[in-house]
Formats: C-alpha cells, structure tokens, sequence
C-alpha cells in the first residue's frame, strides 16, 4: 500500500471523529425515544466554549469539561420542556439550534482567530506500530482513540446488556417498559443528557484539534445536520452510524484530492457533494429501497441482516410518554 | 373564566419578554458593555430618521412574505426550514431576469418577480416530494436544498455569472431598468411592495379561515392519517402549503436582490427564513399577528446592524435576544398549561 492511500485514509477516520461523536450521542438519546434536534446549533456552542475556557484557563481538559456540560445543559432543556412542561421537542430543538449558534457567534466575537490550545497527537504505543492497520487507525489523538471505545460500547450496551434492552425498550414501547418497571421518563432524562455532552464532546474535537480554533461563521456549521441525517441513515443502530460518519468523511477527503488536483472541474460545486449524499442516503433507507433490496437476497441470508439493515425509527421516537 | 385565561397568557408573555430582555441585558454587562447604550443605538438605527424608519421597511418586506408562507406549510403540520433555500432560488431566478433580458422596466421587473416565484416554487415543492414521494422528513430534505441552493449561488457569483474582472463577491449591479424604484430619495423603500405584502397577508388570512382549503389544511396538520380516511388528499394539499411558501418566499428573494443588494450575492436570505421560523412558532400560527410581531422584529434586526460600527458589537445579539424570547415564551406556555392541570387535580 502507498503513503498516499494510508494518508487518505488515515485522514477519513480523523475527519470523520467529531461526526461519529456526535451521532452516536444523538443515536443514544434517539434510541430512549427523544430527539435533540440542536446538533448543528449545540455543536457550535460546545465549539466555541471549548476553545475559549482553554484559551482562557490554559487547560484543555478543563476546556473539554465546559463543553461536554454546554451540551448536556441544552439537552437539559429538551427533555425538560419534553417532559414537564409538554412542548414540542422538535419545535424547543430547533429554536435552540438558532439561538446556541447565535449565542456562540455573541459569546466567540472577540475571541476569534486566536490561537489557542490543541489537543496533542498521541500514537498509541505498541497498536500504532502494527504496519497499515496502525497507520490508518492508532496514530492520531485520543479523541479518535475514543471514538472507537465509544462506539463498540454502545453497540455492546444496546445489544448485549439487560439496562441495555431496558434503554431500547423506552424508545419502542415505553409503555410494556414502565409495566416491567422501568422509570422511563427518568432514563429519557439520562440518556438525553448523556448523549448531549457527547454531542458537546464534538464540538470540543472540532475546535481544539479538527478545525482548531474560533471563527465567525463557525467552519463546522452544517455538520450538526448531517450528524442527525447519518443516524437515521445508520438506522439507530452503532455500527451502522459508524459506517455512515466515514462514508461522509470519505467524502470530503476525496472532494479535497479533486480540488487539488486541477481538473477544471469548478470547485465551488464540490460543496454540494455531501448535501448530495445525505439526500441520496436519506432516499434509500426512507423510501423502502432497502426493505426491497433486502427481500431479493436469500431467507438465511435475511434474518442474519434484518436487525442490522432496519430502517424504522425507534417506535415511540418523539412520543410523549405520560405514566 | 375566558378573560382570566386570557389575561394568565398575556401576562406570560409579558414575563417571558421581560425575562428574555434581562438575561440579553447580563449578557451585555458579563462582556462589559452598557445594555442601555445598546438599546439607544437599536432605536436609533431604526427610527431616527425617515432613511433609517425605510431600512426597516426594506427588513419587513421579504422577511413577513417568508413569514406568511410558513404561517401556512406549519397549518399542515410541515417544518418548511427550506424556505432559506426557496428565498435564494426566488433570487437567483430574479437575477437570470435582471442580468439577461435587456427590455423596460415595466417588462423586465413584472417578469424578474414572476420568475422568482417560479424558483422558489420549484425548491419548496422539491422538498414537498422529497417527502410525499420518498419519505424524506422536510427538516432534512429543506436542511439539503437550503445547502444546495446557497452552494449554487456561490457557484453562479464566482463563476457563471461572474462579471468579467469581478471581485467574485457578487454578479456585480444589475443594470438600472431591472432596479426596483425607491418611493421617494428621503424614504428610501417600495411601496407597491408593502402593498403587496398587506394583500397577501388578507388574502391569506380569508383563505386559512374561511375556505375549505384552509379547514383541509388545518385538517391535515392536526392528523393526517385521519384527515386521509375523510377524504381529505392530503398529500395534494401538503403539496399545495409547499408551493404556496415557496411563490412567497420566491418575492421575499427577488425583493432582497432587485432592491436590497442591486445584485445577486452569497446568503443573499441574510437568515430571514429561519427569523420568520421563530415568528410563527411565536404567534402559534396565529396569522393575523404576524405583520406585527415582523414589524418588531424588523426593527430590532435593522436597528442592530448598527451595534458594530457604533459600538464594534457583532449585531447577533439581535438573534440572541428574539431566539431567547422565543424558548421563553414556549416553556412559560408549557409552565402555564402544568400550573392548570396541578391546580385541576389538586
């Protein structure tokens, strides 16, 4: 294998971090039947916050704390607006996604362009050395090496452990859960609040390593979107999610390589690819496309798949539930 | 009991405008900066003279059309956050008129606006089959189309409609046949524009509450499945709330570049789509408060634009404030709602 490939692809799981983060807070939070439809404005926030506590303090773990509590506190506010007050979830969502990025770009003003503290690249002894699988996988920065804990631990939670099955429950039938005993306005307090400060979490990665720094418009912005767009997209289901956050950033690396390499083709358009991508992956698993692609293959071959190509939402997402 | 509830959901509102008031006000002093100089240099930046009382006019068009056609894709129960993209298709399509068709005003501009119309019609029913045909929920299949559009306009202004030597910034001034007039050189707007919106705005009103149309709407919005099963064809008029926000959001954007901008640039919406957003969820749907509230809000986003040059303040205090009043205002009405039932069953 060449540099040149191990560099790309290398770069795919670097850019893709922040997205898998982000989605898997937000599948987290989904599968207990909530949406926190503020990504691309809670990111944001978390981003700037972030990058201003450890300009600020000079202590990046301290810059990483304030965040991942930004966006614990804005999924706070969802579930409790959801749940004692009786609102719309979609609607508070998305006026918190107007106002957070609105409150960063007031908060950032004068803070932008500075140069502040990074999150440092860190090899992991022994894993990184192994060659091409240690290229591309172990020799970046802790937040990628978490990223990958992350996702294999939510994967094991939801499918192998018995709080695990009590979590989806709460997201598909909240009402046989509370029968069994399950407390599920109390775990959709949880959950929602975890998967917020993981979301925030990605907005830490964008501003102190990815995209370091602070800048009025934010260069992450859009990516809240898509990180909501890859859940429905993976199905609500890690693995899935995973695949879908490389497949966008797999994207982007090689719309980069295209605008380097001159080929006339005119460079503004490349922006469209990943908006392209989400429609495209949107059509496929909405529109039945996949259920039909599913029924042509073999029974055996089926069942082994259904649970993994699933395309419905968590039943109760969304609903409230009223003990 | 009636004007009891009444007054309980007044005096809400004015807590929660209050409230959102004091908190951007901390903000203010957290960052060390005197909230009352704020205020005066808002109002001054809107109302102290008749240029600046046009300014706000010139905010008030587009963003209430935006406004008034969300008023009627949300009575269908539809999150219509494409109409971003529908004020930039409205745009584009009224500079290709401007750029391209070398007649009279009386000709070109008529044409420039039903041209918008058309653009945003396309982008908004774009989303409205991205979701009756292919199942694509209208927040992302609006988040997509708003994208594409604003990636389009990017590509139109650096290179398509580039002009020769430009800066790349914008298509450069249109010429002066395609220029929306200014009413008078003192008060710097369009009338026939502001005439145009308050004729929407009864149009409109009439239409949602008195036609079946509108009762299919509200029917469609409240429960589609059911609305279905009493024959109501309710993608037809899912449809139909599509292609109506997009023809207005399409005049809000023809507004922003025939006399606005004079040209065709990047975010030429400037985030009045997602402004209008926030109106509708404030006023609840409520149509008949919509030209109001707008006007309010007009007056802060174009008194604001002054913070920077007056007090080097980046003017997204505005959005901070109205985003701000908006949460409270919801979760004062979800505070309300559980005091009465308590006050019910205890």
């Amino acid at each position: 294998m060449n540099d040149e490939l191990l560099n790309l692809l290398a770069g795919v799981v670097r850019n893709a971090t922040p997205l898998v983060i982000a989605s898997m807070g937000e599948t987290i939070t989904e599968r207990a039947g909530v949406v926190n439809l503020s990504l691309d404005g809670s990111i944001i926030l978390a981003a700037m916050t972030a990058f201003v506590v450890s300009f600020l303090t000079q202590n990046l773990a301290l810059g990483i704390l304030c965040a991942m509590l930004v966006g614990g506190l804005v999924a706070l506010i969802i579930v409790v607006a959801d749940i004692e007050l009786k609102q719309d979830q979609v609607a508070v969502g998305f006026v918190l996604t107007l106002l957070c990025a609105s409150l960063a770009q007031f908060w950032g003003q004068d803070f932008a362009r500075e140069a502040g503290l990074v999150i440092p690249h860190f090899p992991v002894p022994f894993l990184g050395s192994i060659p091409i699988v240690g290229d591309i996988f172990f020799d970046h920065d802790p937040t990628v090496y978490f990223s990958y804990i992350l996702v294999f631990g939510t994967w094991y939670w939801l499918f192998r452990t018995s709080p695990g099955l009590a979590h989806r429950a709460i997201g598909e039938r909240p009402e046989a859960a509370f029968a069994r005993g399950t407390q599920v306005n109390r775990m959709r307090y949880v959950y929602t609040v975890v998967g917020g400060m993981l979301v925030g979490l990605a907005g830490a990665a964008y501003s102190l390593n990815l995209k370091p720094g602070w800048s009025t418009p934010p260069n992450m912005r859009g990516d809240g979107w898509i990180a909501l767009a890859i859940v429905i997209f993976g199905g609500w289901h890690p693995m899935r999610v995973l695949i879908g956050a490389y497949l966008f950033a797999g994207l982007r690396s090689m719309s980069s390589i295209i605008q380097r390499s001159d080929t006339g083709f005119p460079v503004t358009l490349l922006n469209a690819l990943p908006w392209l991508l989400m429609l495209a992956t949107l059509i496929t698993v909405s529109s039945g496309l996949l259920e039909r692609l599913l029924n042509i293959l073999p029974r055996s071959i089926q069942q082994s798949l259904r649970p993994f190509l699933r395309s419905d939402s968590p039943a109760a997402l969304g609903r409230r539930f009223d003990p | 009991m009636k004007t009891r509830v009444v007054l309980i959901q007044l005096l809400a509102v004015i807590a929660s405008i209050i409230l959102s008031l004091s908190i951007s006000a901390l903000l203010l002093v957290g960052i060390g900066r005197n909230p009352i100089e704020v205020v005066q240099v808002i109002w001054d930046g809107s109302f102290s003279d008749l240029s600046r009382l046009a300014g706000v006019f010139n905010f008030w068009i587009p963003f209430t059309l935006a406004s008034l056609g969300l008023v009627v894709t949300f009575r269908a129960g539809l999150w219509n956050i494409g109409v971003e993209g529908q004020m930039m298709f409205g745009a584009i399509f009224a500079s290709g008129v401007a750029l391209f068709v070398d007649a009279p005003s009386i000709v070109t501009i008529p044409l420039a606006f039903i041209s918008a119309m058309f653009g945003g019609l396309l982008w908004a029913v774009g989303v409205g089959l991205l979701k009756t045909r292919l199942g694509v929920h209208e927040i992302f299949g609006g988040v997509a189309l708003n994208a594409l559009a604003n990636v389009f306009t990017n590509f139109l202004v650096s290179n398509l409609w580039s002009p020769a030597g430009g800066n790349a910034l914008d298509t450069g001034p249109f010429p002066p046949h395609a220029l929306l007039p200014e009413f008078s050189s003192t008060f710097t707007t369009n009338l026939t524009l502001i005439l145009l919106v308050l004729l929407s705005f009864i149009v409109l009103t009439v239409a949602l509450w008195g036609s079946r149309w509108g009762l299919e709407l509200k029917a469609t919005g409240k429960n589609a499945r059911s609305a279905l099963l009493l024959g109501v064809p309710t993608e037809r008029i899912s449809l139909s709330a599509f292609a109506i926000c997009g023809i207005l959001a399409g005049i809000a954007g023809a507004y922003r570049v025939l006399f606005t901008f004079d040209t065709l640039r990047p975010l030429v919406s400037g985030g009045i789509g997602f402004l209008a957003i926030l109106v509708v969820l404030l006023v609840n749907h409520q149509v008949i408060l919509i030209p109001f509230i707008t006007f309010i809000f007009a007056a802060v986003m174009f008194g604001s634009t002054r913070l920077k040059i007056r007090m080097q303040l980046d003017s997204s205090l505005a959005e901070v404030l109205q985003g701000l009043l908006v949460l409270l205002v919801m979760l004062s009405s979800g505070l309300r709602k559980r005091i009465e039932s308590m006050r019910q069953t205890g």
